[in-house]
C-alpha cells in the first residue's frame, strides 16, 4: 500500500453508497427474494446441514453472486474443527 | 424490406422517455430516414406536444384501430422533415382501447411504410408497456443516474429477458458531469455494470431540453445543445455507425496538473 492510499482511505462517497445499495437491491429483485427471506433460508440451510455435519453456524455465509445477469446462490459453510477425543 | 421497430421504455416515469422518442425520431429523419413515431401512451398524449405537431392532429391511433380512418389519414406529417410522421395517441380513451394484437398490427403496418418505427411506451410495466414492447425489434430503456430509476430500469430488462422479447439497450439521461466528478452522482460505467446491458446513449443534463419542449422544437434541432448532440449520436449508432462516447467525466484539477485522465 502506498502512503497516498492511507490518506485516501475515507468514508465511501455518495456515489459509492448509491452503487452499493443498488447492487444489493438489484440482486434481491432479480432473485425475487427479500433480505428477510434470505436470512430465513440461511437458518434453514444451517439446520439441515447440522443434522449431518458439525458446522460453525456463526461463520456461515449465504450470498448471491452476479455475472452478466446470471444470479447464483453461494453458501460458504465452514465445518467445526474435529475435537480431540479425551 | 420492413423497417425496424424500436420501443422507448423506462419503467419509471419522468426520466425522459417522450423527450428521447421525439429527439430520436427527428434525428433519424435528419439523417434522411423515413420515420413513423407512435405515441403508445393512450390517454396521456404528449409526443405531439414535444414535436410541435399538436395542432395538426385529425385522427388518432384508436380511430384507426376502430376502422374510422386509414393509417395514412391518421399519420401527422412533420412540418420540418416531410419524411417524419406521428401517429398520435388517443387522449380521451383509456389503455384498454388498444389491445396487444392491435398495437402489433399497427406497428408492423407502419414498418411497411417507414425505415424506422419509434414507439413511445407509457411508464410502468403493465399492459401499456407490454403492448408497446412486444412488437419491437429493439428496446431502448431510458433511465437517470438515480437509484430509483436504475432499479425500475432493471425490472424492465428482466421482463424483456423473461418474455424473450427484443434485446434492451440503455440510454442514460440527465447526467450532471460536475456531480459525477465530485462523486455525488452515479457514473455511466457503474450504471452499465449494475444493469449489465449495452449502452447506446449518454445524454447530459441540458436546460435547452425544457425550452425546446416549451416551443415544440426538440433539442436535436439545436446545434449548440449538448443533449441534442448526444441524441444525434444515438441515432447514428442506431444506423450501425461506430460513434465514440463523449467523455462525461471532466478531468479534475489534480488530474489536469499531472496529465492523468484515469
Amino acid at each position: 500500500m502506498k502512503l497516498w492510499d492511507i490518506f485516501r482511505r475515507r468514508a465511501p462517497s455518495n456515489q459509492e453508497i448509491a452503487a452499493q445499495r443498488l447492487r444489493l437491491v438489484l440482486t434481491h429483485d432479480r432473485a425475487n427474494i427479500t433480505p428477510g427471506m434470505l436470512e430465513m433460508l440461511k437458518d434453514e440451510i444451517i439446520a439441515v446441514i447440522s443434522k449431518h455435519l458439525e458446522i460453525d453456524a456463526h461463520k456461515v455465509q449465504v450470498n448471491f453472486t452476479e455475472d452478466h445477469r446470471e444470479t447464483r446462490l453461494v453458501a460458504d459453510i465452514p465445518l467445526q474443527p474435529p475435537r480431540k477425543k479425551s | 424490406m420492413a423497417g425496424t421497430i424500436i420501443t422507448i421504455s423506462s419503467g419509471k416515469g419522468g426520466v425522459g422517455k417522450t423527450t428521447t422518442a421525439a429527439n430520436l425520431s427527428l434525428a433519424l429523419a435528419m439523417l434522411g430516414k423515413r420515420v413513423i413515431c407512435i405515441d403508445a401512451d393512450i390517454g396521456l398524449r404528449n409526443l405531439d406536444l414535444m414535436l410541435g405537431l399538436e395542432n395538426r392532429i385529425v385522427y388518432d391511433i384508436v380511430n384507426y384501430i376502430e376502422g374510422r380512418c386509414r393509417l395514412r389519414q391518421a399519420l401527422v406529417r412533420d412540418k420540418r422533415f416531410p419524411e417524419l410522421f406521428l401517429l398520435p395517441a388517443a387522449q380521451t380513451r383509456n389503455k384498454d382501447a388498444v389491445g396487444q394484437e392491435d398495437m402489433a398490427r399497427v406497428a408492423h403496418e407502419a414498418a411497411e411504410l417507414a425505415d424506422y418505427v419509434i414507439i413511445d411506451s407509457p411508464a410502468g410495466i403493465e399492459h401499456g408497456f407490454r403492448i408497446a414492447a412486444k412488437p419491437a425489434n429493439r428496446v431502448l430503456i431510458v433511465t437517470n443516474p438515480e437509484v430509483t430509476a436504475v432499479r425500475d430500469a432493471d425490472r424492465v430488462v428482466g421482463l424483456l429477458e423473461a418474455e424473450g422479447w427484443a434485446p434492451a439497450q440503455l440510454i442514460l439521461n440527465r447526467l450532471k458531469p460536475e456531480l459525477i466528478r465530485r462523486g455525488q452522482m452515479l457514473d455511466p460505467d457503474t450504471v452499465v455494470d449494475l444493469l449489465a446491458i449495452d449502452i447506446i446513449g449518454i445524454v447530459p443534463e441540458d436546460p435547452n431540453v425544457l425550452t425546446a419542449s416549451n416551443q415544440g422544437q426538440p433539442v436535436v434541432l439545436d446545434d449548440r445543445s449538448g443533449a441534442g448532440a448526444a441524441f444525434r449520436d444515438v441515432a447514428r449508432r442506431l444506423l450501425g455507425e461506430e460513434v465514440p462516447f463523449t467523455p462525461i467525466k471532466s478531468p479534475s484539477f489534480l488530474q489536469k496538473l499531472f496529465g492523468s485522465h484515469g
